[in-house]
């Protein structure tokens, strides 16, 4: 139960690269938060120096408004599992899930007390004896929760807790851990880089680039309005729709396309303004006839998604994804006409980067 | 039609044998001595051919009579167990912090080391061991030949004791610091027992290397009551200058039980293998 302010912590590592810079994030109480970002983009190392495993160069930490940013690791009472879930060989899983116990000296009763909640938590009982080594992957990354959960912790730091799992495996995990996560009540920050996972886990989640924050909020949030082209691109299991155009008399241009701008648009985006229409090609759907606000173009690729089809269509030179109904799929060569829902098109400068 | 694969078949068949025949035959040329030394020891008139026509242990007990015979095997487990002992306290440190902390010239410092080693024990640095076991004052000392020792093959043993660190997940330490464990319970309680096989290995390698060893304690050591076996074999002469065969049989014998042993000991406790990290 704890709430977790991070102020412009930065961290400068030895060979100059600048992990994390000048970043503020709030956590609150109590919520699971997802950490999303492609490879290097410093979400594990927030996490490392959450935990205390990297120390800031610069900014600080409070866990429950208490400074941690200098504090050792093994005294800010947070727990973490790793990707690989670092379970101990040699020992089995009751040493392994005892062992961070009897390091802070909790008499013996009170330890089996506690590993056994923890295994019971888990489903785990019948594995105490094995040695990690004869459990599958997936009870590996029980028996590594278990051994946080043993601990009580104010905070739990997952870092890439489900990748080395099998799909299949991952998706049960999934459920399991936010179902945990619920009855526990702990806050928890997860680092991924796979965005189904951050958008299926979170109560509210980040997306970092660079060392820096560049959207926080709710994965509706994310999904429904991405705060700039870089979220917009990284979000969604079919790449949004992110089409270069003109402000040109109080619409959006994209060669013979035109679309009228919302008021919020146009009282701000003058003639002549680059733009960037983002749309998720879920809400880009076919009509009847060509028209303003409707794009046309000849069929390049459809992608059966199942219930859906994504629609590769090329109009004028520009790339467009649509979808249509399972059923009604064009064939490639067809002119078609697609229309973008106007309440759900997203316009963004070209120049910055960031929604208008 | 001709099978196409047939002709190579049949060639391959007797290609087989003959390599069979011929690697029967090498290997017993080399199973030849190691037979010998088997057999030898127990025969109560032992040559140098390879018999065992009166199996009695009298060449045993005619080695008793040599009063430096036993207290050299002695000797030379007083050696091995010594350099094993300083290559693992030694060795195991720093294999560990040359495995975790990142500096310059890191790589190139350990391939110097192994490249430099072989010089140390070498003969060609007879001469100076000698001089400076001399001003250190440890000639004629079980500490100057152990020391000189594990000089010589602590480059090698940090090398391979650094590999085995190296396999060794760092997220195994990170977690434990996590959970609040000091560096030394860490070293304790997580490093030490994952690359234990590791320290068995290098623990009997060490002691194998010590137990073969001539040079060093040939030349460091004067009292005879303190010559390893390796030396000790030597003084089994005649006034004529022949070898004593049945002395040499018998202690032979003797001379290679221990490092047999040792190796089947480590094979069978550890297999010779490693941990690593456990894959999901």
């Amino acid at each position: 139960m704890s709430t977790v302010n991070i102020k412009g912590i930065t961290k400068v590592f030895p060979n100059g690269v600048r992990a994390l810079d000048d970043l503020d994030l709030e956590i609150r109480d109590g919520e699971f938060f997802a950490l999303l970002g492609p490879s290097g983009c410093g979400k594990t190392t927030l996490l490392r120096t959450l935990g205390g495993l990297e120390s800031a160069t610069d900014g600080h930490i409070l866990i429950d408004n208490n400074d941690v940013t200098r504090t050792s690791a093994g005294a800010r009472n947070v727990a973490m599992v790793f990707q690989d879930y670092a379970l101990y060989p040699h020992m089995n899983v009751k040493e392994n899930i005892e062992y961070p116990l009897k390091i802070r000296k909790y008499p013996k009763d009170e330890r089996d007390r506690r590993v056994n909640m923890a295994a019971k938590a888990l489903s785990i009982e019948t594995l105490l004896d094995r040695k990690p080594g004869q459990i599958s992957g997936g009870q590996q990354q029980r028996v590594a929760v278990a051994r946080a959960m043993a601990t009580t912790p104010n905070l739990y730091l997952f870092d890439e807790p489900l990748s080395n799992l099998d799909a299949r495996l991952r998706l049960e995990a999934r459920s399991f851990l936010k179902q945990l996560q619920r009855e526990l009540g702990v806050t928890t920050i997860l680092v991924t880089h796979d965005q189904s996972e951050a958008l299926a886990l979170a109560d509210r989640m980040a997306v970092m680039e660079l060392g820096k924050i560049r959207q926080v909020g709710s994965p509706v949030e994310f999904f429904h309005r991405p705060a700039n082209i870089f979220v917009a691109s990284f979000i969604g299991s079919t790449p949004m729709n992110l089409i270069e155009g003109v402000v040109e008399d109080k619409s959006f241009k994209v060669g013979d396309f035109k679309f009228e701008l919302p008021p919020s648009v146009s009282k701000v985006a003058n003639a002549g303004v680059k733009l960037t229409l983002g749309v998720r090609p879920e809400y880009v759907t076919i009509v009847k006839s060509s028209g303003p606000g409707v794009f046309s173009g000849k069929v390049k690729i459809t992608e059966n998604l199942g219930t859906h089809y994504l629609v590769l269509f090329d109009a004028n030179e520009t790339v467009v994804r649509g979808t249509v109904p399972d059923g009604a799929e064009p064939n490639i060569g067809d002119v078609v006409h697609f229309k973008p829902d106007p309440e759900r098109m997203l316009f963004y400068d070209t120049n910055s980067g960031e929604l208008i | 039609m001709k099978n196409p694969f047939r002709a190579d078949m049949e060639k391959s068949s007797s290609e087989r044998i003959t390599s069979a025949l011929f690697v029967v035959i090498v290997s017993l040329f080399f199973l030849l001595p190691i037979a010998w030394l088997f057999l030898a020891p127990f025969d109560g008139q032992p040559t140098y051919r390879l018999k065992l026509s009166d199996p009695s242990f009298n060449n045993f007990r005619e080695m008793s009579q040599n009063p430096y015979a036993y207290r050299s095997l002695l000797n030379s487990a007083i050696f091995s167990a010594g350099t094993g002992l300083v290559i693992i306290l030694i060795g195991a440190p720093a294999a560990y912090v040359l495995s975790r902390v990142k500096f310059k010239g890191r790589d190139v410092f350990l391939y110097f080391l192994l490249l430099f080693s072989s010089v140390v024990s070498g003969s060609a640095a007879m001469v100076p061991l000698f001089l400076l076991a001399l001003r250190f004052n440890i000639l004629d000392t079980y500490h100057g030949v152990i020391f000189i020792l594990a000089g010589g093959l602590l480059p090698a043993a940090i090398f391979i004791l650094k590999d085995f660190t190296d396999s060794l997940p760092r997220s195994y330490e990170e977690s434990a610091k996590i959970f609040g464990a000091s560096s030394y319970r860490i070293l304790k309680d997580i490093v030490a027992p994952v690359i234990r096989p590791g320290l068995a290995v290098i623990f009997v390698w060490a002691f194998v290397q010590s137990w073969g060893n001539f040079l060093i304690p040939f030349i460091i050591i004067r009292d005879i009551n303190k010559q390893p076996a390796a030396v000790m074999m030597y003084s089994f002469y005649t006034e004529a200058g022949d070898a004593v065969i049945r002395t040499v049989a018998a202690f032979g014998f003797l001379y290679t039980i221990p490092v047999l042993l040792m190796y089947f000991y480590v094979n069978r406790k550890y297999g010779f293998r490693f941990y690593g990290g456990i894959k999901g």
